[in-house]
């Protein structure tokens, strides 16, 4: 008896003295990778990755994702949806303030509205479905739809629709306002400081809503343009972050096995990158479907994922991710199979015609995917010359349909209805884009399965409905779905709870404490 | 002399619009569209979103409009707006400039005043043990790559040793002042300027033992030894003197090959210059600021060129300055 008295104590004090080990401390200073350099920080008027990244810490959305998608409160406290699933309501928090001191209120969410529908390409098509959208109090908007749209909790995180303050915006030209170079947001960081080509400071916001946060005190995005350069800077211990694709994958198991380095693949679920090689279905050999499937036969995308992607990321079974909703494996397999490949050919009469690969120039990593893929389909005794261009002349190329095969990874945003459609349906297709239909894949029962599938509920529907469209589409392979990527996150182990969202880095470093 | 200098000054104008036409018309003729690149970047390439973006930057307009309003501009001292930085291109240049020029003349005169030293050195001891290390040490670093020789310098300087930074203008967060931070950015100059001045500094080298060598045959250094000078004093009065004349010329030749070798140096060791802005410039097809840096360039290297010409007078009283 005393022994199981002695030992729940021991155990109590281990749990106790775990618990306290994981207290968050505050203060400190984090340097993080931020590459390459944004070409400015206001959110709702410009969108790429870096500018999602540096200010997912001034700015905030609605919502926010967890790890399996599910929304969280961030700006808003809480929800509810009508019965006929068209009227979604969001209580706002009381006592946010923008970090001018001004009050945030409905008035903010409704200007941010119609703001994004000008400035915010994908927020434009996330609110197609929106009727209209009211305030009938400082903290309560309604959002009425036209109908039924699934994934509508889900275009509210920070890059998919930032809040914006209606006070500094409101009767200017958005295109100049002075606040773009100093914006002016509701997050857990306030902008302080940008020495272009050098660094960003964010400095901690201390009228922030949620008490005791942030713990940090201040956050330094380094500009290091150079791969191998931010290695160094993270071997050294310049900086302490480098968010996933940072640095060339070739070096990811050499810094993982470095002292004090911790590595975690978590926060791409929102965006789940899906790499796969666009195939022109309008012209050539590639117009026969036995043609493509015999490309999926022939490639060996085990060998990509442990060779070339040093055993990150995992084979794509279909046009959706994983990691998404409505996501099904039971769809046609395509294993390497050579031989197979073979048969296919011969039986689509190919006769050894030039086929032209675009690689994806991102880096070394991809130029030696480029090279593989080549070899896997000379192997099986087709033509293949690899153009070589960079991103922008690729870009054209793909837009222009000017390609026969072409790399690409694109994100996929949770939802079938947001990142998944819009490269298969036939109102998709639309020469000089890149990112929508390029591979010019034309099929109306997909283009019907899409359609239903946005606005149908319950959600058992939309699974029936989406899983039915995987199959048709691996059957058809369209494109050839390669890897679901993942882009670990490189730290130092002294960075705490960095990562707590399912978009990661993008969300603010809210949560993160450094144990000095 | 004025004269020289302002018929030089209106050929550099003349030569500056022409270099503008050219490069204006040959950036628009590489594949790749900003709006589709900006669209590409924000997720999203909707016809609405591109369409909007190409009239948002004039780039619906016909091609001669736009090089019209462009060299208007350029008359006007306007350089025209980023695409992509959503700034003035003026002001995201001079925000850069004053880095680069402090890489590029630090890596000139390291690589000016060393060349020549061991150029010097090499053809007074020709034939020694001392000719032979300077010229294969000079013929090394002609021969590496510059971002080889960055790359390696990081190894061994930050990670190895750990004496100099690896990247960056100064310490982020340090808020130096004063003296202090004078040294700080001397610490992180010190690589990148090394390592553009290296391929320099051999070229000058063995250019410099090549002219001397060369010179020393001549008669006019007979006579002076046989005046009594001391070889110091014909060395350098007469000798390396002379010998400059090629040196100078080729150095003026070099100062656009020194900003073109700063992209590189720039992108390896983060230094916040308009090498960078240029490449990032390039990759993004944000043409204003990519035209508006290459103007710059173009305005740098023939002023750069005007100095020659003057220190050529400098060097030898013989030449005078055409009017």
């Amino acid at each position: 008896m005393p022994k199981r008295v002695l030992l729940g104590l021991l155990l109590a004090c281990g749990l106790t003295a775990s618990a306290l080990a994981q207290e968050p401390k505050t203060g400190g200073v984090i340097n993080a990778v931020i590459q390459p350099e944004p070409p400015g920080l206001m959110l709702a008027m410009i969108q790429n990755g870096p500018t999602q990244m540096v200010s997912g810490n001034i700015f905030e959305g609605l919502l926010r994702y967890g790890p399996k998608l599910e929304p969280q409160p961030e700006l808003a406290e809480s929800w509810s949806v009508s019965e006929d699933a068209k009227t979604y309501t969001f209580r706002l928090r009381k006592g946010v303030t923008w970090h001018d001191g001004k009050p945030f209120t409905s008035a903010d969410v409704l200007f941010s509205v119609e703001m994004l529908k000008q400035t915010h390409a994908r927020a434009r098509n996330n609110l197609g479905q929106v009727d209209k959208v009211e305030a009938p109090d400082d903290t309560t908007v309604v959002f009425t739809l036209k109908q039924p749209f699934g994934p509508f909790l889900g275009i509210f995180e920070v890059g998919s629709m930032p809040m914006v303050p209606k006070h500094l915006y409101e009767g200017t030209d958005w295109k100049t306002n002075p606040y773009n170079n100093a914006p002016v947001g509701t997050g857990p960081f306030m902008f302080k400081e940008w020495q272009k080509g050098s660094f960003i400071r964010l400095v901690r916001n201390p009228n922030y809503y949620e008490k005791g946060k942030p713990h940090l005190d201040e956050i330094y995005w380094q500009i290091i343009p150079d791969a191998a350069a931010r290695s160094v800077a993270f071997e050294t211990g310049k900086v302490d972050v480098l968010p996933g694709g940072s640095v060339e994958n070739f070096d990811v198991p050499r810094l993982s096995k470095l002292k004090d380095t911790c590595v975690t693949g978590a926060g791409w679920e929102f965006f789940s990158p899906l790499a796969w090689l666009w195939l022109n279905n309008r012209q050539g050999p590639l117009a026969d479907k036995r043609v493509r499937q015999a490309i999926l036969y022939a490639i060996d995308r085990d060998f990509a994922k442990d060779v070339i992607w040093n055993g990150l990321g995992k084979v794509a079974t279909g046009p959706s991710a994983s990691t998404i909703r409505f996501y099904t494996d039971d769809v046609p397999k395509y294993p390497y199979d050579p031989a197979k490949a073979k048969a296919l050919l011969k039986e689509a009469g190919y006769k050894g015609e030039k086929i032209r690969l675009l690689p994806l120039a991102y880096g070394e990593t991809w130029q030696r995917w480029g090279e593989a893929v080549k070899q896997n389909l000379q192997d099986v005794g087709m033509n293949i010359e690899t153009i070589a261009t960079d991103v922008a002349g690729g870009n054209q190329k793909i837009g222009d349909w000017d390609y026969d095969i072409a790399f690409t990874y694109l994100y996929q945003y949770g939802d079938p209805a947001l990142g998944v459609g819009r490269n298969y349906v036939s109102s998709a297709i639309a020469k000089g884009q890149v990112f929508n239909n390029v591979e010019g894949y034309s099929n109306p029962e997909i283009d019907k399965l899409f359609a239903d599938g946005a606005v149908a509920t319950p959600d058992a529907k939309r699974k029936e409905i989406y899983e039915k469209a995987q199959k048709i589409l691996v059957e058809d392979v369209p494109v050839a779905w390669m890897l679901e990527l993942q882009f670990p996150t490189i730290t130092h182990c002294k960075v705490k709870n960095l990562i707590t969202t399912a978009i990661g880095v993008n969300d603010g470093f809210k949560d993160a404490w450094l144990d000095k | 002399m004025l004269s020289f200098i302002a018929q030089r000054v209106l050929k550099g104008v003349i030569v500056l619009l022409a270099i503008v036409v050219l490069n204006f018309v040959l950036i628009r003729l590489a594949p790749g569209d900003p709006a589709v690149v900006m669209a590409g970047e924000a997720g999203a390439s909707d016809q609405v979103f591109v369409k909007q973006l190409r009239e948002k930057f004039g780039l619906d307009k016909p091609l001669p409009e736009q090089l019209f309003i462009y060299v208007k501009g350029i008359v006007t001292l306007d350089l025209g707006f980023s695409f992509r930085q959503q700034a003035p291109v003026s002001k995201l240049i001079l925000e850069r400039l004053p880095a680069t020029l402090l890489l590029t003349l630090t890596a000139f005169a390291i690589s000016l005043t060393l060349g020549i030293l061991f150029g010097t050195c090499a053809a007074r001891f020709a034939g020694t043990w001392l000719d032979t290390a300077v010229t294969i040490f000079a013929l090394i670093f002609y021969a590496m790559p510059l971002f080889w020789v960055a790359l390696m310098g990081i190894l061994l300087f930050s990670v190895t040793v750990d004496w100099l930074p690896s990247f960056g203008y100064e310490t982020v967060g340090g808020n130096y002042t004063g003296f202090a931070r004078v040294i700080d950015v001397a610490k992180h100059l010190i690589m990148p300027a090394m390592t553009l001045g290296l391929f320099f500094m051999a070229t000058y080298t063995r250019m410099t033992r090549a002219s001397m060598l060369e010179v020393k045959r001549l008669d006019f250094v007979k006579t002076a030894r046989a005046k009594g000078l001391s070889d110091a004093v014909i060395q350098r009065r007469h000798v390396l003197r002379n010998a400059l004349l090629p040196v100078v010329t080729l150095a003026g030749v070099h100062s656009g090959t020194l900003i073109g070798g700063a992209v590189i140096t720039e992108t390896v060791f983060a230094w916040p210059g308009i090498g960078r802005l240029m490449y990032d410039a390039l990759l993004q097809r944000d043409y204003n600021l990519l035209l508006g840096v290459f103007v710059i360039c173009s305005a740098m290297v023939l002023i750069f060129n005007l100095i020659t010409d003057l220190v050529y007078r400098l060097v030898d009283p013989r030449i005078e300055f055409a009017s």
